[in-house]
């Protein structure tokens, strides 16, 4: 089965769990086809690749209609960090790798990993801030670049 | 349905993967690598055993396990089956294709 798909570039711009493992899965679900993969890590995105901080990622409970819960309720202290460690348990379950994890694997499998220039300045950020397996940080224009080939899609999370 | 690999009729499902393990050898196993652009070698078949082992135990497989398997590291296994190692080495494997997205 070949697919015209030949390369997937993904744009993760926020910090929460659901949104970071939507990447990660897609990613690494395109490098197991044997298509070529690459994440852009931009403004809350790159909570996922600082090191203090990609393991204390959470799940929205606020302004999230998927998590069934009223608005107010979300709100209350603790809630987040239940729903959070809740949502992690059954990922476990299904075998899915924690964030720094995963992205040992996506690093391994070839799927490369960028840190956006304008977000990294902004908040201030420094190399050894982020993950040992970042690949480098680029600006948007360098990213666009990397869309070098027929068959690339570029997908915005 | 049936197809013809090493000269003996197989079964195998629409997408080429063994249906009868029993089926499988070395020679089955080469022609069916060849087919996905692999040339076998000793550390390709150290791959092919553990798969084997973990699906005769009816553990999943997933890239995870790979990395949990002290048999093979990631980097490693994408080069030994380049192009999809999964799915890839399960076909080579003569045993089912990886359901998990994981």
């Amino acid at each position: 089965m070949s697919t015209k798909v030949k390369k997937m570039l993904f744009i993760l711009s926020k910090a929460t769990i659901e949104n970071a493992y939507a990447a990660f899965v897609m990613a690494n679900g395109a490098r197991m086809e044997g298509i070529e993969s690459e994440i852009f890590f931009t403004f809350f995105g790159l909570e996922a690749i600082q090191k203090k901080k990609l393991e204390h990622l959470r799940v929205a409970t606020v302004g999230n209609p998927g998590m069934h819960m009223p608005t107010m309720l979300g709100g209350l202290p603790g809630v987040e960090a239940l729903a959070t460690k809740m949502m992690k348990k059954e990922m476990e379950k299904l075998d899915m790798p924690p964030i720094g994890e995963f992205l040992e694997i996506l690093s391994d499998s070839g799927c490369k990993l960028w840190a956006c220039k304008l977000a990294v300045d902004m908040f201030h950020l420094k190399r050894e801030d982020l993950i040992d397996e970042l690949d480098g940080i680029l600006t948007i224009g360098d990213f666009y670049s990397r869309a070098d080939q027929e068959g690339c899609q570029l997908l915005f999370i | 349905m049936k197809k013809i690999i090493a000269n003996r009729e197989i079964d195998v499902n629409e997408e080429g993967y063994l249906v009868e393990f029993t089926q499988w050898d070395r020679e089955v196993c080469e022609c069916i690598a060849g087919e996905c652009n692999v040339v076998m070698t000793e550390r390709h078949y150290e791959v092919v055993e553990y798969l084997q082992e973990k699906h005769k135990k009816e553990e999943p497989l997933s890239i995870r396990g790979i990395k949990k398997s002290g048999v093979v590291d990631i980097k490693e296994f994408y080069n030994l089956f380049p192009g999809g190692p999964l799915k890839i080495s399960t076909k080579i494997a003569g045993i089912p294709k990886p359901k998990s997205c994981i």
